[in-house]
Formats: C-alpha cells, sequence, structure tokens
C-alpha cells in the first residue's frame, strides 16, 4: 500500500469541528509525505490548521473534532482505522510531540523522572527499572539537562529547561516521527535558538523525520529541509526551502516572504491585509480569492488543485493552472 | 421587547439562572397571593382544630398545635427570606465597602481585614449565632434583632470574594487605560469596576443570604430566637419537638422541608447561574 | 520534608487566633447581656424549692470570687483565658458536680467518630464521581446524575436527616429512629454492641454523606474540566499514556488541590450542619450535647462546646494545611 521511502503519508485529509454555531473544516483535502530523517516546516497563521493537523497524526481529534476522511500512512499502518488502544501504543513510541506551551506541559505535581518513566511504563517496553533509569539519564544527556533534573519538579526549572524536558520526553523512545508545534515560541532569542540546535542534533542522531510548526519563517529557513504552507485548512504550498524562499509560486506565499524584515528596507512593515477565513463549508472556489491581489476570474468558480509546477515545487493555485484547463 | 427577548434568549443558555429565577418568583407569587387568601392570625396557635391532615379546608392540615399549615407556610416562606436578605444585604454591604477599602489602600488595613476574616471564616457562625443567641434568651429578640444578629457573621464571605475580584481587575487592561487617561479613583470604582462586580456582588448577596437562611433555620431548629413567629426553621422545631412523625403527621414536616429545600435549591441555581454570567468560559456547574 | 519556617509560622499564628478568638468571643459575649446564669440557676432551683447538690454553692462562690463583679474586667479576662489555656472550662451548672470537660470527653468520641467517616467517604465518593463525570471518556449517562447531585448539595443535612427518618425508620422500620445504642445494651466492645451501634449510625452518616458529596462532586466536575484543557493533559496523552494514568495520575491528581483546599475551608460548615443532624437524630454526640445545654441554660457547658469545637476545628485545618504541601511541590515556594 505505501510508497516504499516514505516514513509518513498524509492523503486527502479532511478533519472538521462540528459546533453548535456550525461545522468549521479545520483540514481540508490536506496531502503530503516525509521521508525518514526529513524535516519539514509547516508554516501558517493561527488557524490555519497546522495544529489540527498535529494532532490528527497523533491520533487526538476529539469531539466535537472528527477525521472526515483521508489516510494517514505511518510507514505500512493507516493510523486513521487504527482503533484507540493501537493508536495509542503509536503515540510517542513511533510518533511523538514536542509540545507548543513549554511552560505548562509538564505536570505540575510529578518529578521529571515520572514524566519520562511512565510512557515508558505505559508502552510496555519490558524493560526494568534500571534500564528506565538509564534511559531516563541518557535522555536528560541527550538534551544536555543535568542528570539531577531528573528528581526535580517543573516549577525548579527555568523556561528552557522545561523546554528540554520535553524534548526529553518525545526522544526517550526513538519516534519516528517528531512533530514539534512551535516549540519555541515561548523562550527568548537565545534560548530559542539552543533548543533548536538541540532538536537538529539529535533529530540527525536519531534519524528521526521532524515536523515543524510554526510562523516564524526565519526559524524555518535556517532549520527545515522542505515548507509546506497552510492557509484556511488547506495546503496551498509545498517546496524545498531554497525554491520556496527564491521563487514561491502562490501569491499567500509570496507575501508571507515578502512581509519578513530585511535590513534593506527597514522601517516598512509588508504585512498582509485581511484575515485568515475559518471555513464553515467546503469550498468551491480558491479560498485566498478575497485576499488574493493577483485573482482572476477562475479564482472565484473552482478549488485549485495542489499540484507539481516545478520539480518538487507544489502549490494550489490557479496561476499555473490556467494551462489545463 | 427587544430587551425582555434578549433576556429570554440568555436564560436558554444559561438555564440555572432560569430556572433558579422561576421558583424565586414561584415563592414570591405564592406568599403574596396567599397572604390575600389567608388571615395571619391562623399561622397561630389555636387558631385551627389540631392535627388534621390536608383536607379541601385546610389544604396543608393542620399542626399539632392548631395552626392552619398552609398559613404557617405562607408567612414562614415570607419571614425566612426576610432574614435571609436583611442579613445577606447587611452582610454584602459591609463585604463591598470592606472589600474596596481592603484591595483598594492595601497597608496595615488590608492586612488585618484579610486576617479576621481568615480567622473568623474558620469559626462556625452558627455555634457563635448559638452563644450570642443563648445569652440574649428567647424574649429579647425578634425577627429583625435575629436578623441583625445573623448579619454580624455573614460580611467575611463578601468581604473575600470582593477584595480578590478588585483587585484582580485593578490589574486589568481596561482599568490600567481608564487611568492612564487620567480618571480619578472614584470614578475608575463606579464606571469601570462595579459594572464588571455585578455579578460578584450579586453571587456575595446569594452567598450569604443563604448562610443566613441556613443559620436561622439552624437556630430555631435548636429552640433559639423568637420561637412564636410562625417562621420555617420554628415549624421545624416544633415537628422535632412535638414529635409530628411518631403521630404520624407527615404533612407537619413535609410542608417546611418542601419550602427550605425550594428556597436552597433556588438560591443554589441563581448563585450557579450568576457565576456562569461572571464567567462564561468555566461552565463550572449546571 | 520542605516547610518553610514561614509557612508553618504563618498557620500556627491563625491557628492561635482562631483559639483565642473562639476564647474572646465566648468570654465577652456573655458580658454583654445583664443575665448571671448562677444566680438564675440558684434562684430557679429555690423558687421551685428544688435539690442544690452538695458543693454547687461553693463553686458558686469560688467563681464569683474568680469572675466576680469586684475585679476589673482585664482581670476577669486573664483569669478566664489562663483557664482556657489549661481546657479548665468549668462545671456544668445542670449536671453538676461533672465537668464540661468530662461532659464533652464522653461526647466527642461519636462526633469524631461520626464526622471523620462521614466527610472521608463523602469526599472520596464525591471526588471521584465528579472527576467521572467530567472525564471526556466516560459514557455519558453520567451526565444525568447532575441535576440529583446538585438538588442534593443545596439541601441542608438536617432536612435531608428528618426525611430519612421518616422514611426508612418510621414509615418503613428498617433502623432505629435515634440514639446511639439501644435501651439495655450495655456499652462494651462486644460484636453485638458494635453492631447497634453501627445499626444506629447508618442513617445520621447517610444523611451527612448525601448531602455533601453533591457538593464536593460538583466542585470536582469544575476542576476537572479546567485541568483537562490544561497543555499538559495534551502532551501526557501525546506520550500514548493509558487512560487510566492520564485520569488518576494528571487529571485527577491535579483537580484534587483546590478539593483539598476546599474541604479545608469547609470544615466549619461540616461541623455546623453535622451538630444538628446529632440534634434530629439524639445522636449522643457534641451537638446533641450542645442542644440539650441550650434548652436547660446550661452556659457553661454551651461555651465550653463552642470553644473545644472551635479548638478542634482550627487543628483539623493545621493538620491539613501541613499535609498540602506534600500533595503540592509548588507550595512551598509560594
Amino acid at each position: 500500500m505505501n510508497d516504499n521511502g516514505y516514513v509518513l503519508r498524509v492523503e486527502n485529509l479532511d478533519v472538521q469541528y462540528h459546533t453548535d454555531a456550525g461545522t468549521v473544516y479545520a483540514n481540508s483535502q490536506v496531502s503530503f509525505n516525509l521521508k525518514p530523517g526529513e524535516r519539514l516546516g509547516l508554516v501558517g497563521e493561527s488557524g490555519s490548521g497546522k495544529s489540527t493537523l498535529a494532532l490528527a497524526i497523533l491520533g487526538m481529534i476529539k469531539p466535537p473534532g472528527r477525521i472526515g476522511g483521508g489516510e494517514i500512512w505511518l510507514e505500512n499502518t493507516d493510523l486513521v482505522k487504527l482503533p484507540e488502544e493501537a493508536i495509542r501504543q503509536v503515540r510517542g513510541r513511533q510518533v511523538s510531540m514536542i509540545p507548543q506551551g513549554a511552560m505548562n506541559s509538564l505536570n505540575p505535581v510529578a518529578r521529571i523522572k515520572d514524566q519520562l518513566i511512565d510512557g515508558m511504563i505505559d508502552h510496555e517496553l519490558g524493560l526494568s527499572r534500571s534500564e528506565m533509569n538509564r534511559m531516563v539519564r541518557e535522555a536528560l544527556e541527550a538534551v544536555e539537562l543535568d542528570p539531577q533534573v531528573a528528581q526535580m519538579y517543573p516549577h525548579e526549572l527555568s523556561g528552557g529547561m522545561k523546554q528540554r524536558a520535553c524534548i526529553a520526553i518525545a526522544i526517550a523512545m526513538n519516534p519516528k516521527v517528531i512533530i514539534a508545534d512551535e516549540p519555541t515560541s515561548a523562550l527568548d532569542v537565545v534560548t530559542q535558538r539552543q533548543v533548536m540546535q538541540t532538536i537538529g542534533h539529535l533529530q540527525a542522531q536519531l534519524g528521526s523525520a521532524v515536523i515543524l510548526i510554526g510562523h516564524d519563517m526565519g526559524l524555518m529557513a535556517q532549520f527545515v529541509d522542505r515548507i509546506a504552507v497552510m492557509y484556511a485548512g488547506k495546503l496551498v504550498e509545498l517546496g524545498s526551502v531554497k525554491d520556496t524562499f527564491t521563487h514561491p509560486m502562490h501569491p499567500y506565499t509570496q507575501m508571507l516572504i515578502s512581509s519578513l524584515p530585511r535590513l534593506e528596507n527597514k522601517g516598512t512593515f509588508n504585512g498582509i491585509p485581511g484575515i485568515t477565513p475559518l471555513l464553515r463549508e467546503i469550498p468551491t472556489d480558491c479560498v485566498f480569492n478575497s485576499r488574493c491581489p493577483q485573482a482572476i476570474p477562475i479564482c472565484m468558480q473552482r478549488v485549485p488543485k495542489l499540484l507539481e509546477h516545478r520539480p518538487n515545487q507544489w502549490a494550489a493555485c490557479h496561476l499555473y493552472q490556467s494551462e489545463e484547463n | 421587547m427587544d430587551r425582555l427577548q434578549g433576556v429570554l434568549r440568555y436564560i436558554r443558555r444559561n438555564p440555572a439562572l432560569g430556572a433558579g429565577i422561576g421558583i424565586l418568583l414561584f415563592l414570591i407569587l405564592f406568599s403574596v397571593i396567599g397572604s390575600f387568601i389567608t388571615n395571619p392570625q391562623d399561622a397561630y396557635p389555636l387558631a385551627a382544630p389540631a392535627s388534621k391532615p390536608p383536607s379541601a379546608e385546610f389544604i396543608f392540615g393542620t399542626d399539632g398545635q392548631g395552626r392552619d399549615l398552609f398559613a404557617v407556610a405562607v408567612a414562614g416562606t415570607w419571614l425566612t427570606i426576610r432574614i435571609g436578605l436583611i442579613a445577606g444585604v447587611i452582610g454584602v454591604t459591609i463585604g463591598t465597602v470592606l472589600g474596596f477599602t481592603s484591595a483598594f489602600y492595601g497597608g496595615w488595613f488590608d492586612i488585618v481585614v484579610r486576617w479576621v476574616v481568615d480567622v473568623l471564616l474558620t469559626v462556625p457562625g452558627l455555634l457563635v449565632l448559638i452563644v450570642i443567641a443563648s445569652s440574649l434568651g428567647d424574649k429579647a429578640v425578634d425577627i429583625n434583632g435575629m436578623a441583625l444578629i445573623i448579619a454580624m457573621l455573614a460580611w467575611m464571605g463578601p468581604t473575600r470574594t470582593i477584595r480578590s475580584q478588585v483587585l484582580s481587575m485593578r490589574e486589568r487592561p481596561y482599568v490600567m487605560m481608564a487611568r492612564l487617561n487620567g480618571m480619578s479613583g472614584l470614578s475608575i470604582i463606579f464606571r469601570e469596576l462595579i459594572p464588571n462586580l455585578l455579578p460578584y456582588l450579586g453571587a456575595s448577596l446569594v452567598g450569604s443570604t443563604n448562610g443566613a437562611i441556613f443559620a436561622s433555620i439552624g437556630l430555631a431548629a435548636l429552640g433559639l430566637g423568637p420561637l412564636r413567629d410562625p417562621t420555617l426553621g420554628v415549624t421545624i422545631y416544633w415537628v422535632m419537638n412535638q414529635g409530628a412523625f411518631v403521630r404520624g403527621m407527615w404533612w407537619w414536616a413535609a410542608v417546611p422541608i418542601s419550602i427550605i429545600v425550594l428556597i436552597f435549591v433556588m438560591l443554589f441555581l441563581i448563585s450557579a447561574g450568576l457565576d456562569e454570567l461572571a464567567n462564561p468560559r468555566v461552565r463550572r456547574t449546571v | 520534608m520542605r516547610y518553610p519556617p514561614a509557612f508553618v509560622l504563618k498557620r500556627l499564628i491563625l491557628l492561635l487566633m482562631i483559639v483565642w478568638t473562639a476564647a474572646t468571643l465566648n468570654f465577652f459575649i456573655p458580658k454583654l447581656t445583664p443575665r448571671n446564669p448562677l444566680r438564675e440557676k440558684l434562684l430557679e432551683d429555690a423558687s421551685r424549692g428544688g435539690y442544690i447538690p452538695p458543693g454547687f454553692n461553693e463553686m458558686v462562690q469560688g467563681y464569683e470570687k474568680k469572675f466576680g463583679l469586684d475585679q476589673p474586667v482585664w482581670k476577669q479576662y486573664l483569669t478566664y483565658m489562663g483557664d482556657m489555656a489549661r481546657f479548665d472550662l468549668g462545671y456544668s451548672i445542670s449536671n453538676f458536680p461533672k465537668t464540661v470537660g468530662e461532659l464533652i470527653g464522653e461526647a466527642i468520641p461519636w462526633t469524631i467518630g461520626l464526622l471523620t467517616v462521614t466527610t472521608a467517604l463523602a469526599f472520596l465518593i464525591g471526588t471521584l464521581l465528579g472527576a467521572l463525570i467530567a472525564w471526556s471518556r466516560s459514557p455519558s449517562w453520567l451526565n444525568y446524575l447532575v441535576a440529583p447531585l446538585l438538588t442534593l448539595s443545596a439541601i441542608p443535612f438536617y432536612l435531608l436527616a428528618l426525611i430519612l427518618i421518616y422514611f426508612v425508620a418510621f414509615q418503613w422500620k428498617l433502623l432505629p429512629l435515634g440514639g446511639g445504642y439501644s435501651f439495655g445494651i450495655v456499652p462494651s466492645f462486644s460484636a453485638a454492641f458494635i453492631f447497634d451501634v453501627m445499626k444506629h449510625a447508618i442513617l445520621p452518616a447517610l444523611s451527612i454523606i448525601l448531602a455533601s458529596t453533591g457538593g464536593w462532586a460538583i466542585g470536582m466536575r469544575g476542576m476537572m474540566v479546567t485541568v483537562q484543557g490544561e497543555d499538559y493533559m495534551t502532551f501526557a496523552e501525546a506520550k500514548g499514556l493509558k487512560p487510566r494514568r492520564l485520569f488518576f495520575r494528571y487529571a485527577v491528581r491535579n483537580a484534587l488541590l483546590p478539593q483539598v483546599t476546599g474541604l479545608a475551608l469547609s470544615l466549619s460548615f461540616i461541623v455546623s450542619g453535622s451538630v444538628l443532624v446529632e440534634l434530629v437524630f439524639g445522636f449522643p454526640g457534641i451537638g446533641t450535647l450542645l442542644a440539650r445545654s441550650v434548652g436547660q441554660l446550661d452556659y457553661f457547658l454551651i461555651y465550653g462546646i463552642v470553644f473545644i469545637i472551635i479548638v478542634a476545628i482550627g487543628v483539623a485545618m493545621f493538620i491539613m494545611d501541613m499535609i498540602y504541601p506534600l500533595l503540592d511541590p509548588r507550595i512551598s515556594y509560594e
């Protein structure tokens, strides 16, 4: 079933939230794949569906949310079809998460050591106490934390140390895929950089693939191999960092890149006018058309498909699609 | 008309508040209409034949001393709510003043208020009231005096609530803005703080009314305070004292118990509803 | 363990203040009225030509010497405080020559037994029930429990007691109407006596448990809703933890902290409520003793009981304050 060589393959994923106020289509027809050891950046504004996508891959979409369709292949298993107990076995061990809010992501009333070990116990690795203690020590060393941290409680750690502890938990069982959901957004710039270096270093060492979620394009440019851009629940562009930064295809990506501050145009600040809409119905046109400066008539009529317009550079935009129609 | 519709729409989202207000309206209607069709004297002994079960003539029956229990219910509902409201209003007024002063001026005053509140909240109010009421004896106080005594121990809860709310609101952006715009302390209190505190003031009032009613019924059940007036608590006292159950007079107990349960459920629902009004996100109760 | 001196000191001062307040109230409130309980009692007995127990007059004279009007108030106050500090609560007027201390000593084991068992059970059952109702993986029918729990939590203990007495004891005659044990049974550590005591304790216990379980459940339910929205719950789930561990070690463990604080704060409310429950059942604890002393105008007994109850609550709160840092590692750094 699986195209060999991919560790993760998401296909036509739909995630919806059903609320009293109506249905929100948080992910709509999202597809991408990930090679072992690859670093993929997932960018987009708040509410664009990045975190929903992360939760969907972890099998953690809860009512009122629901996976409406699509497949998520982790090597040879479709995670969407797995029963809850089986997907639990996957979480943390094969696909793990580095959380967004490091400040509150650790259980305030448990020692760091216990928060590392409880995952190992629940995954029934069949390890003895001393083996688990050794793994705790190794995980802490890997994230450059003092072994004494094991005995500490979260409130005794600084923000950067807490985030490192979270990373230690995420990598403790050598996962194949690590989803880092804005792992540094709560940290200061210096700590940010150190933490990203640690993640990069570990990822290379373990050979895990990483999905880095964020909206910091500068961070992305330094860290990832490929970038996926999301807008209103849809993937609008996917390509290598170099291609995306040098010649972005989708107008939204173009605007994102040009909104980055540069020294040469200091003082001017190019925002993107308008806000990301929440999708309240399945779109029949391009979701970006209301904010797009380059919109053409067909953008109001049809949904653009995500297609490979240049080698390894995909975009969902009618500007490049016109010749087919 | 639009306003009414808005209120009705809100109540649909906040059913606890709606149900609580519904019960309150029912109790008010009951005592108002009741007061027109009963003679207040029927709520006192020897007004009717004793120990009659509910019938067409005495729909709630009569008690062992010849009170018409319907008249007792009508008078008792009102008296009980009145004690609660008097004590509650006094408690909230004192609590608001103390809470505001304490939060706004801080310093020694704040420390003293905080300690006194902490200490007095630990002391069971009912017991202190027992000491007071038994020292005064039963002849010295009437219903209003009882309410005043209870009010002496009804202000700590409101003080604590208001103080902590004022402290947290003081730091909120809109108060900061008002300050930066040069609004004076008093106009900040009246224009920015009081409107936002209203749900908390309401909840405090309900809370101390609840405590006051609980205390008044408890004291009466122990035989303290004015035993002559037909309050619900006094009725409970006679039920226990005269062995209503042993005599098989279930209606004697059923009347005060049902009304008291209605009152407490009403107060609980309203406070839960006000809580929801103050923190819509929490959705703590119903 | 971690007990910063400042924390312990603050709690100790609070305890002392509570005890001092209780004693002071007991001293001054009676002074506000012109009544003299001892003279009243003497007059009353004399007017009835009744029997005055031997030594009673001497006791009255001793008392008046100690607290008499010839002494300045501050001196009386100091003497009184000295007595309180030694837990010398004086003589019971209506049960002379028994002391107040002796009478309380007889009654208090009943109350402590009833209160600790019922409070612990209600807290455990209510907390667990509330946690289950709020837990997102629980079956949805549990939500139907909310309305009855809310209603129960709004009803005072003693009203529930009256309702239970009527149906269970009077109508269906399943359990005794009241008292601590049956007439004619001699208290002993025999199985029969213990069984008899249990039978009498079921209804008082049930009314306290039923009425307070609701409150704990509602409080816990609210906290669980909040806790389930915390980041650490999401991260814990992403670790692939078993639902059981998520529930107990992460959600319940954290939601429990405010519940424990709540337990400390509601002790005085629980005690007030159970005083009245005891009265309803004639349970031979301190509540019934208090009601009797009120009926007999035995002032020293009333003041003594109130003082002891307040001290007991203060001590219980102090103990709970000392337990709390063991549950919440953050507390020592406040």
